[in-house]
């Protein structure tokens, strides 16, 4: 069998879920106001997904197409209460500045959503690599907003002294917007503006709105 | 108990202060018409569920919760997470059912939406929360109803917005999601000045 790399590299960018399918949006805003809960998030996002959808490829077979999403639900609770537990035994004040951002991985859309799209319907070696990809592809945008949020609220990055603050002796003002809420908003605006600028094809057209009524209905 | 439930509407809502239920409120905010049913849903649900979580966590989860049945030094907690989406997908399909059953008109209301609720990270964020803030029962009564009913106030907010907004010349590649994004960036700059007012 040829090595597909497709579902690899395809959600790093071109199907990005974050930017193009608006999945996972919640947990991509909250844990970004600096760079080190971004990486943990994302590491421990690409951890869930990747095993969630071989786990529920190996199974595909086997799951009664009634109870499907309860017995997705479930591997993913289970896979997302482990990594919670070695997060809390091995980096207990990474743990808590995340609060309940980890368990919210359960409802993070786009690890049920790729379940549902990808595992139920493919080998267990493409889903393990779209689930890397659509992971890697989620981690890079969190890594990028929050590695400009810490740089632009504190000067730092991962608690390194990038710009050296006004009050201490440097020449840097910092933004304390940018560590509120708002400012997560307005950057991943900006960013996808960015992208549909460059990709033109992804950009919402007003025939679309249309008809989006029903747009709701993947989870 | 007022500031808390003040303080759930406006500078702690969840959408607009710690972004949960985004994926939701921004796939479903482009009409009025159904945001309004969404939001209404999220009350009644958020409504519901926290206070069962509530006690079941009290009850059986906590630290040394068993101790009414005589069992001494269990601590469940590490089942939190799976009890609580346990406790919220089966209450979604009993609603459903009860709605279906005994109120038909507000079933074909809130019906489409009832199911998209269960993986609305809102409502499991709610409980979550409700768990790591130590609220008693009747403070999580009113962080249920507070905390839904900002969210539906935002979802509102943004959906009156936007029905107007997309109608307008804005640039091709910010039309819809970018712009949306900016618009609820301001909303919540908005809402979290109500915290600084003194409003809890």
């Amino acid at each position: 069998m040829a090595f597909d790399n497709k579902p690899l590299l395809e959600p790093i960018i071109s199907a990005n879920p974050v930017i193009l399918h608006v999945l996972g949006i919640c947990s991509a805003l909250a844990v970004t106001t600096s760079l080190s809960t971004a990486l943990v998030m994302s590491v421990a996002l690409i951890f869930v997904l990747s095993f969630s959808n071989t786990l529920i490829s190996l199974i595909r077979r086997h799951i009664p197409k009634t109870i499907r999403l309860i017995v997705q639900i479930t591997i993913i609770a289970s896979l997302v209460i482990v990594v919670d537990q070695i997060l809390q035994a091995y980096l207990f004040e990474m743990s808590k500045r995340l609060s309940v951002f980890v368990g919210l991985i359960v409802s993070n859309c786009i690890v049920l959503g790729r379940a549902e799209a990808f595992a139920m319907k493919n080998p267990p070696l493409p889903s393990l690599l779209d689930g890397i990809g659509n992971g890697l592809g989620y981690a890079w945008i969190l890594l990028l907003i929050g590695a400009l949020r810490e740089l632009l609220a504190a000067g730092t990055l991962m608690g390194h002294v990038i710009l050296p603050l006004s009050e201490n002796g440097g020449w840097f003002t910092p933004l304390k917007m940018m560590a509120l809420p708002p400012s997560a908003f307005f950057l991943l605006g900006l960013l996808v503006w960015v992208v549909r600028t460059l990709k033109p094809e992804h950009a919402e057209t007003l025939l679309e709105t249309e008809n989006s009524k029903g747009e709701g209905g993947e989870p | 108990m007022i500031e808390l439930f003040l303080k759930s509407i406006f500078s702690d809502n969840l959408a607009l202060a710690y972004f949960l239920g985004m994926c939701t409120f921004l796939a479903v905010s482009r009409h009025f018409e159904t945001a309004f049913g969404l939001g209404l849903a999220m009350i009644v649900v958020e409504t519901i569920t926290v206070p069962i979580n509530n006690l079941i966590f009290n009850w059986v989860l906590a630290d040394g919760a068993l101790l009414w049945m005589g069992i001494k030094d269990v601590d469940l907690s590490f089942l939190t997470l799976i009890a609580s989406i346990g406790v919220i997908a089966a209450t979604v399909q009993i609603l459903e059912m009860v709605l279906d059953r005994f109120f038909p008109k507000l079933y074909q209301a809130l019906g489409i939406f009832l199911p998209l609720i269960t993986v609305n990270c809102a409502i499991l964020g709610a409980s979550l929360f409700m768990v790591e803030r130590r609220y008693d029962f009747s403070e999580s009564v009113v962080y249920g109803f507070g905390s839904g009913l900002g969210w539906a106030l935002a979802i509102w907010a943004l959906a009156a917005l936007r029905e107007r907004i997309d109608e307008n010349l804005v640039p091709k590649g910010l039309r819809g999601l970018g712009l949306a994004f900016i618009l609820t960036g301001m909303m919540s700059m908005g809402f979290a000045v109500f915290g600084d007012l003194g409003f809890g």
